[in-house]
């Protein structure tokens, strides 16, 4: 039986119950006695406790469903199979039980194998029906139980905003838990890849080629996780990025905040955010398609050598990505400054442009850096388009014309396809993926803290 | 500004409207201002109309696809009547062809005429002939797409003036095509299997289908997860929060947890229900989850504001009348706060929509040919299959990626437009 016809089937069950505690309030007050709480609540409180542990169960039960089958099969298995050898050879006799059970053979399996299959198969159905059953009980319970508890005193409307009570604070928790979630996840992944790889060759090595080799005696890959060069470069297209940015952004902010009037700025602000909308990927095709070419051919005119997937395509084109949160950020810093500021420079005899330069962007510039700040991190973190205009190896260069590798860019090559998390090569991407949360992390909260305290001067 | 002060020296000779040079050098340096300005403007402007233009064009050649016509005749003994998906419609077709081309004959020459049609006719053979089973033994007519480089060839991406080595199709494979022409057998209709068909190694065939499935299961997903523990978890913070150490940390964590890079997120999403839940890899339901994590806090941060615009005289009128907590917040507040947690809600689904990243990490990025039946099925999603196509070497591949993007962003607009509709429509000032 499916998920969800079983969950539509505890929906059911809970309007039933609702229906029942309705009645019986009603029974109780049309028999004389006065209700604390009004019928519909009562039928709350009977069906909060028929579809909530119900709910609870099948996903808890979903969650683990699999991988308690798979204990079971695997201490199932004769000792051949399981003994002395390795977690990936077990994961591989799995799969091949599973594919024998779904009735996909691969030559001749053993019998083990083939007896596997069955029981695994057999286990399976009486899983299902087991969580068919058990679901179905526990609802039924729910119901029972709280049927029971209906009285004229009965407290209904209190217990149910009880309970929402404590769903609400469970869901507000569920954040927390993500960010808990990341936090270990790339932490424990990445204590495995320190184990074999030491933390300050990671950190401070300068030769990153991670394919591991295959073969002990290959010559050619040696699997070297020194990540300076990745850092390198993901500083470098983002200091590219920056340049990009920062200009154009800063200098349309000034226009529509000062000289723009309010026709234009209601036109061209709406259009700017339209490029923080565009999705990465869309930008990381544009650089391949348009960008890349372009600086490519430009440079040959000039003589220059231009690789095709240089940091300049990528990270100009991550610059226009970036401009409306630059423009956005400094926009409303600007904004924010007191008009009598302002009016204090013009009463000087101040121009516009001596008002900006010196009175308004040094008044405005804890919530402009933080604007940059957060961009920045934008920049760090940001995939789709290095990983489609960047380049693969890491050079440690200061041409921008050559092709540089990212953080992002190997997190995602090492990854694509390769789902053993037992290998250096697949373990590095957590170990980065923890410099580029942390970083990011860093960034952002600085970065909230300036915009906090700047907001808090002028309000 | 100090400078209007510091003329104590000799006076100048010239009348009191007439500007001296620094005041018109102060000047210029206001209006260069204005001028970066509106450079940084028109630069922003034209990078987004050049993206958008070169996308589009790049795109149409995508919006049709070159279809051949030829007679075909099915033979009684090459299809079992009880059967007919096993017929061999590949050799029937041969046959068509070389009716046509009666004098290719050398083997080699006939691969290259095969060339120019695609590999999908049998299968557009057999399904029509499945379809229809009273077509055995008769001759027909049917309809299918040319190759990658007879499409080319028809809408003139190839040059024909260039020398043989330089381009991908033979002398006579361009002769072969004229005469198709010339016999009005080729035809360019509105390329609809770019939307209903599955994704196919082969440009003439590969479509969105699969990716439009994917997409919507995955958006389903992440609707139904972060929607309503997006509220509840806003709800709570807003209205019922004490404020204590606890709250402020979850405050700061939704904050920071909207600025972590996406691709963040799918290594969460690999490490935690790939390899900790054993959840199926290139599953939408693994990439609905993974996209739900990361709209939450948006949900949170629009539903809190939301929140905060319904005037506070809204519920102490129901707290005035014997309403409690959960009832004001229930039947009063959070109803009015709808619009905006919509409008909020629809902008979160259309930035997961676009999301690529965290997708490749849980492996929606596989060749998969056929639409999923279900959320627990391998699929792709729309971003993915972009990114699949941008990396294929066809030439083919390369207008329909931009029509993939020119459909990705169609959606976006339509998301963003019903957004900003019902901002304006049901939005409130107190």
């Amino acid at each position: 039986m499916s998920v969800s016809l079983l969950f539509a089937i505890i929906m059911a069950l809970a309007l039933v119950g609702y229906l029942l505690g309705r009645a019986n309030a009603s029974a109780l007050k049309s028999s004389g006695n006065t209700l604390h709480s009004i019928p519909p609540y009562h039928g709350y409180y009977v069906a909060l406790w028929c579809g909530l542990p119900a709910f609870v169960l099948v996903l808890i039960w979903q969650a683990a469903q699999s991988s308690v089958i798979d204990q079971l099969l695997i201490a199932s298995l004769p000792a051949h199979l399981t003994e002395g050898v390795s977690a990936a050879r077990i994961s591989l006799v799995l799969g091949e039980i599973k594919n024998v059970a779904a009735g996909r053979l691969f030559g001749t399996p053993e019998p083990a194998v083939l007896a596997a299959a069955e029981r695994y198969a057999s286990m399976q159905s009486t899983a299902s029906l087991a969580l068919v059953v058990c679901t179905l009980a526990v609802a039924v319970a729910g119901i029972a139980f709280a049927r029971a508890r209906l009285a004229p005193d009965f407290r209904a409307r209190n217990n149910v905003d009880n309970i929402l009570r404590w769903l609400l604070i469970i869901c507000s928790v569920l954040a927390v838990l993500t960010t808990l979630g990341i936090i270990l996840s790339l932490v424990i992944e990445s204590l495995a890849f320190f184990s074999r790889v030491p933390v300050l060759e990671f950190l401070f090595g300068m030769n990153w080629s991670p394919q591991t080799p295959i073969r002990a005696d290959q010559v050619a890959s040696t699997g070297a996780f020194g990540a300076v060069p990745v850092f390198w470069g993901t500083i470098f297209i983002s200091a590219i990025a920056m340049f990009v940015a920062l200009p154009v952004g800063l200098f349309s902010a000034i226009y529509l905040v000062e000289y723009a009037d309010k026709r234009i700025r209601s036109i061209v602000k709406p259009l700017l955010e339209i490029l923080a909308g565009i999705p990465t990927i869309v930008y990381g095709f544009f650089a391949v398609l348009t960008v890349a070419p372009f600086i490519r051919e430009f440079g040959l005119s000039l003589g220059l050598d231009v690789a095709s997937n240089s940091a300049l395509a990528a990270g100009g084109v991550m610059g226009i990505m970036i401009i409306p949160f630059i423009s956005s950020f400094s926009d409303d810093a600007i904004s924010a400054v007191p008009q009598s500021m302002r009016d204090g420079a013009y009463a000087l005899g101040a121009t516009k442009a001596e008002t900006i330069r010196q009175v308004l962007l040094p008044a405005a510039l804890p919530g402009i850096v933080g604007g940059v700040l957060l961009a920045v991190s934008r920049a760090i973190g940001e995939t789709m388009i290095v990983v489609m205009a960047a380049g693969l190896t890491a050079t440690l260069t200061a041409n921008p014309l050559e092709g540089v590798t990212t953080v992002t860019v190997q997190i995602v090559t090492l990854l694509i396809g390769d789902t053993e998390f037992d290998s250096p090569k697949t373990l590095a991407a957590f170990g980065l993926g923890l410099v580029l949360f942390i970083s990011t992390l860093a960034l952002n909260i600085v970065a909230l803290q300036v915009v906090k305290r700047y907001r808090e001067r002028y309000e | 500004m100090s400078d209007t002060t510091a003329q104590s020296g000799k006076p100048k000779e010239r009348a009191w409207y007439e500007p001296d040079a620094k005041l018109s050098r102060r000047h210029a340096a206001d209006r260069r201002l204005r001028i970066y300005g509106v450079a940084a403007i028109v630069f922003a402007l034209s990078m987004l109309a050049t993206l958008v233009g070169t996308i589009a064009i790049t795109a149409a050649p995508a919006v049709t696809q070159t279809m051949v016509t030829l007679e075909v005749e099915v033979p009684e003994g090459a299809v079992d009547p009880s059967d007919p998906r096993g017929g061999s419609y590949q050799k029937i077709l041969n046959s068509a062809v070389a009716r046509i081309f009666p004098e290719v004959d050398a083997p080699r020459e006939q691969r290259e005429l095969r060339q120019l049609f695609s590999n999908g006719g049998q299968y557009a053979l057999r399904d029509k002939v499945v379809s229809e089973p009273s077509l055995i033994g008769q001759t027909f007519e049917i309809s299918f797409p040319l190759s990658d480089i007879g499409d080319q060839l028809h809408k003139g991406v190839i040059d024909r003036d260039l020398p043989r080595e330089q381009r991908r199709v033979s002398d006579e494979q361009i002769a072969w095509y004229d005469r198709l022409v010339a016999q009005d057998r080729i035809s360019a209709p509105l390329n609809f299997g770019l939307i209903f068909n599955a994704d196919s190694r082969f440009p003439e065939l590969a479509g969105l289908w699969g990716a439009l499935v994917g997409s919507f299961y995955a958006l389903l997903i992440c609707f139904l997860v972060s929607f309503p523990v997006g509220i509840s978890a806003a709800v709570y913070l807003e209205e019922f929060a004490p404020k204590n150490r606890l709250t402020d940390l979850i405050e700061v964590n939704i904050n920071n947890l909207a600025a972590v890079p996406s691709i963040v997120f799918g290594l969460l999403g690999l490490a935690v229900f790939l390899n900790f839940f054993g959840m199926p890899r290139s599953a939408p339901i693994v990439g609905g989850l993974v996209l739900s994590l990361m709209t939450l806090p948006t949900i949170i941060i629009a539903t809190r504001a939301a929140l905060k615009a319904v005037p506070p005289s809204i519920r102490e009128a129901a707290i005035g009348v014997g309403a409690s907590k959960m009832q004001t917040v229930g039947h009063h507040v959070l109803p009015l706060a709808m619009p905006g947690i919509l409008t909020g809600t629809i902008i979160g689904l259309a930035q997961a929509l676009g999301e690529t990243a965290p997708l490749l990490l849980i492996g929606m990025n596989a060749f998969i040919t056929a639409a999923p039946d279900s959320m627990f099925n391998p699929s792709t999603a729309l971003p993915t299959q972009i990114y699949i196509w941008a990396d294929s070497p066809e030439r083919g591949f390369t207008s329909r990626t931009s029509a993939a993007i020119i459909v990705l962003l169609g959606f976006l607009v339509c998301m963003n437009a019903i957004a900003i509709y019902m901002r304006k429509r049901f939005e409130r000032r107190w």
